[in-house]
């Protein structure tokens, strides 16, 4: 197995509002090794895109803090990081493209300005080898007509091309890894197979490594070498693709993988879980999952179960039981 | 085979843009391009495409929400039509509609109670006190409780208000209704909660469906025949075992080859589109697909394939199958 | 773009056209007889009557209107009761002095309003944006003759540093070329002048400035607030760019066009709505000259001023609106 590029230890964020303090991220861990393509997969609320922002010291401060635990990029600890030392590795080292493409690029600029500044932002490029290092770039993600694009907008790009470009500037300094947080949400169906496929292209070409986040277990079956799955704000399964897919071992995982529907087989009635995710920080004691699952048991209520196993670990008593 | 119940015949929608301060149309936006189909009772016809495929205009077309520049909107034998204003303000008490996004779609500051209640009182249900009742018993029919009658749409997540909006569906016993991508906005395990609500109360209440939805696994589930729509017009309609297993029309055999699919062990064979769908204000000359067609023929940019029924009844609008 | 430009050019034509109907009407709504006003009371109703038949008032109102239109289309503003000289040539040099005025104080306007905006929005809730909202609010709430008053009480009478009245010394006025007096004192190389017309302008452009300050100010945060929240903001940061060029040049930009819709209301307010500004520090300028007019009822100067007053006023937000554009790409002129 490579080496961890990055490694998030018990990291906890949360927001500080007028109701108090709420953990949105408390206390994950997981790593990134090179080159891999680590998918973050949960529903909406359960901490994934927070986790994202921790990590590129985005978070919107105040009112979300990391109030515990460290992120390790290359064996430094960037979570309290000066943001003098954030500049430097964000665009450079870390990279990141978000969910909506029709409003992530800046409307009053050309493609051109904002690709450009991205490159120049951490390399000294004389102004030609800039434009040519744009245009390659623009290539690389496969968009047509690439010295044309420089000097247009984005409102006369498709949402596809948008993303396009987005990928364009996050690679534009060869980052070890690409942070992706739902990039194929927003898009069609047809586009997302366009994105994806290129997302996965690069990887292979540039040895980048990607976390995925997103709520698409389909994107995440077809992406992804290792899964984390996050609830309510902590990790409750991690393993390799196919033991996550053929051998949940937390009832949510099998749940969520339980509830899609089928698209080359019919069942008549969809696997559901009852209720809905609790709000951060109302359960207080014992499993975050207990009130939904189909399996709880005593102690469930009780205790907290923690993330164990070797390479496939869940946090369930249900499996720690047998083990 | 019986009379169906709602038969849409060549409905178009056209927009024209105008250019220059004199009102002169430039151009027109083709959204639906002549569209027929027809829902048996009780059944549930699907419809899927991508986003600007005029799937949605379609659905807000049938209740005149959006009036139709042409075409035939014929529900229980008449011709909606042909229907005054005030007439198809009454019609639309058998034809209802929920909608994609259970946030936006309630109005914040009137009780869920009030809500449910109120196509009631448009359409001049019962007394008040049988209203109240009936929207009680609406609660607990999809799987609300009573008492949360006094509750505002804010109170709620975004499962539970597309149960209310269903609710508010149901309050005058409607026969169609129509879906517009009401699940796209919630979470895989409350969408799958509400697409087994939708299916319960069908079969309680023989109800017709229109769905309409990007999400082709979510179509699949819910549809007994699936039409699929490429720049405002239906590519393709079937049965939707028939459909997804034996896909014809090259957009449809794409268009599912692209769904991720949540198996590691499964690797389809993508076929990849190139470029973007065309704007439908310039749509391509012949068949509006052969620009991004992998499988197009000299007479695909030439001449325009109409939607053809194939033996197996199967319908399909591609050169291929002429 | 130039399309535009001439069609909205055109498009101006039935703008300004309603303006001297409306300027009319109210003349001629206001009651009194302009041959009694300039006869004085003991006038003969023979002398009353031939008066009105030369000035041509015995004829029907749209007569008169056309005829008044031709005027103005002329040049021929009509002339002053009071001075006797026609309305055109006084008119200029003291709209000179009132663009002057507004110009400086539009100046500190804007770039005090928008930088307070800037650094309210960018550290939101700090007490930095809180001082710089109080001030604003006391800005739009404080009257421009009290601020004038203190203004002179302070800077002129106790601490004798700035002047208090009118635009030059009248022991060292000015030798009028375009009655721009910067413009003027430069092309003649009179760099003492200059610096004294400068300090005629500080106070009364203080005062005139306080009321836009406040406003650019306040819609400048609240736009660019807006705009730091939106997606295009975190990508730049994501990026690694810094945060004063993505406040300066990313969100500004973005931010805009309200900023310029209120820069432009409050440059054609300012232009016309000078008058208690101009009288408490005696500024020679239109309004002035109009408030002049009222009390000696001269009505042809008071609807001349302001006509030239409503025409200005429609000029500059025409020249916003074109300058759109250049701020935002997404706004297509046809």
């Amino acid at each position: 197995m490579s080496e961890a590029i990055l490694k998030v230890d018990g990291l906890k964020t949360s927001f500080f509002t007028d109701d108090g303090e709420v953990p949105a991220v408390d206390g994950i861990n997981f790593s990134v090794n090179e080159g891999e393509i680590l998918g973050i997969v949960g529903e909406s609320g359960c901490g994934k895109s927070v986790t994202s922002l921790s990590i590129m010291g985005l978070l919107p401060s105040p009112p979300g803090k990391i109030v515990g635990g460290h992120i390790y990029y290359k064996g430094e600890d960037i979570s309290h990081a000066k943001e003098s030392r954030m500049r430097k590795l964000r665009g450079n080292d870390i990279a990141m493209i978000f969910q909506e493409p029709m409003t992530s690029l800046n409307p009053v600029f050309t493609i051109g300005d904002q690709l450009i500044e991205a490159i120049r932002l951490h390399n000294h490029l004389s102004k030609q080898a800039l434009t040519d290092r744009a245009v390659e770039l623009l290539k690389l993600v496969g968009l047509p007509r690439a010295k044309e694009l420089l000097n247009e907008y984005p409102h006369e790009l498709s949402g596809g091309m948008r993303q396009r470009v987005m990928i364009a500037m996050a690679m534009s300094c060869n980052p070890k890894v690409l942070i992706a947080d739902e990039p194929t949400t927003a898009l069609d169906v047809t586009i997302q197979a366009q994105i994806l496929d290129l997302m996965v292209k690069l990887n292979k070409e540039t040895n980048t490594a990607i976390i995925m986040i997103t709520h698409d277990l389909g994107v995440v079956a077809q992406m992804c070498n290792r899964v984390v799955v996050m609830y309510a704000g902590k990790v409750v399964e991690e393993g390799d693709v196919k033991d996550i897919f053929n051998h949940p071992k937390h009832p949510y995982t099998e749940g969520l993988i339980q509830s899609i529907p089928d698209l080359y087989g019919k069942k008549d009635k969809l696997y559901t879980i009852k209720g809905s995710v609790p709000k951060p920080g109302s359960i207080r004691q014992g499993c975050l999952f207990a009130p939904r699952c189909e399996f709880v048991m005593d102690k469930c209520k009780e205790n907290t179960p923690e993330l164990l196993g070797d390479s496939h670990k869940s946090r369930c008593f249900l499996h720690q039981e047998q083990a | 085979m019986s009379e169906p119940l709602l038969q849409v015949e060549n409905l178009k929608k056209y927009y024209p843009i105008k250019s220059g301060g004199f009102g002169k149309v430039s151009e027109t936006v083709r959204a639906v391009d002549g569209v027929s189909f027809s829902v048996q009772e009780g059944e549930t016809l699907g419809i899927v495409g991508e986003s600007g495929c005029g799937k949605s205009t379609t659905g807000r077309m049938i209740m005149r929400l959006i009036e139709p520049t042409e075409g035939k909107i014929v529900f229980n034998g008449k011709n909606l039509m042909d229907l005054s204003k005030g007439e198809m303000r009454k019609a639309r008490k058998d034809i209802q509609m929920i909608f994609q996004d259970p946030f936006a779609s309630l109005n914040p500051r009137h009780t869920v109670g009030h809500i449910i209640e109120e196509p009631m009182i448009v359409h001049k249900m019962g007394d008040r006190k049988q209203r109240q009742k009936r929207v009680e018993e609406l609660l607990e029919l999809v799987g609300l409780s009573a008492y949360h009658a006094g509750r505002y749409p804010h109170q709620f997540s975004g499962g539970q208000r597309q149960r209310i909006g269903i609710a508010r569906a149901l309050a005058v016993r409607p026969k169609v209704i129509i879906a517009d991508e009401p699940v796209s906005a919630l979470d895989v395990s409350v969408q799958s909660q509400v697409l087994n609500l939708l299916k319960d109360l069908q079969k309680q209440f023989n109800l017709t469906y229109i769905f309409i939805a990007h999400d082709l696994s979510v179509v699949r589930h819910i549809s007994d025949r699936v039409g699929v729509m490429y720049l405002g017009k239906i590519v393709e309609l079937s049965e939707s075992e028939n459909l997804y297993n034996h896909p014809n029309h090259p957009y449809t055999k794409a268009l599912l080859s692209a769904v991720p699919v949540p198996d590691p062990e499964v690797k389809t064979q993508r076929i990849i589109l190139q470029g973007d769908v065309p704007s439908p204000a310039h749509p391509p000359a012949g068949c509006t697909f052969h620009d991004r067609c992998p499988v197009a023929m000299d007479i695909c940019s030439k001449e325009r394939p109409h939607l053809k029924k194939l033996d197996d009844g199967r319908m399909v609008s591609c050169h291929l199958f002429h | 773009m130039l399309y535009y430009s001439v069609k909205r050019l055109l498009m101006l034509i039935p703008v300004l056209l309603g303006m001297t109907l409306i300027v009319f009407g109210i003349i001629h709504a206001i009651p009194g007889n302009p041959a009694l006003t300039i006869l004085g009371t003991k006038a003969t109703p023979e002398a009353i009557h031939s008066l009105n038949k030369s000035l041509g008032l015995d004829n029907p109102w749209y007569v008169q209107y056309f005829s008044y239109l031709k005027d103005i289309l002329s040049g021929n503003l009509g002339t002053s009761i009071q001075t006797n000289s026609p309305i055109s040539s006084e008119i200029w040099p003291h709209l000179a002095a009132t663009i002057e005025l507004s110009f400086v104080a539009m100046i500190i306007a804007v770039f005090v309003g928008i930088n307070a905006g800037i650094i309210s929005a960018w550290k939101q809730n700090s007490f930095l944006d809180y001082t710089a909202m109080i001030l604003a609010l006391i800005g739009v709430s404080m009257p421009v003759f009290w601020l004038g008053l203190l203004e002179q009480w302070g800077f002129s009478i106790k601490l004798q540093w700035l002047p208090s009245i009118g635009r030059d010394d009248i022991r060292n006025s000015v030798n009028p070329i375009t009655n721009l007096y910067l413009i003027d004192t430069l092309l003649q190389g009179r760099f003492d002048q200059f610096w004294m017309v400068i300090r005629h302008l500080i106070l009364p452009a203080i005062a005139l400035a306080t009321i836009p300050t406040a406003i650019i100010a306040r819609m400048t945060r609240s736009s660019m607030l807006e705009v730091l929240k939106s997606d295009y903001i975190r990508t730049a940061k994501a990026k690694g760019q810094r945060m004063i060029w993505i406040v300066y040049k990313y969100a500004l930009k973005n931010a805009f066009i309200p900023i310029l819709t209120v820069i432009g209301l409050q440059t054609g307010l300012l232009l016309g709505g000078a008058i208690l500004t101009e009288t408490i520090f005696g500024w020679p300028g239109v309004g002035l000259y109009i408030y002049n007019a009222i009390q000696y009822r001269d009505y042809p100067v008071i609807q001349s001023g302001i006509l030239v007053i409503a025409f200005i006023f429609v000029m500059v937000n025409f020249i916003v609106d074109l300058l759109y554009g250049l701020f935002d790409p997404r706004i297509k002129y046809r």
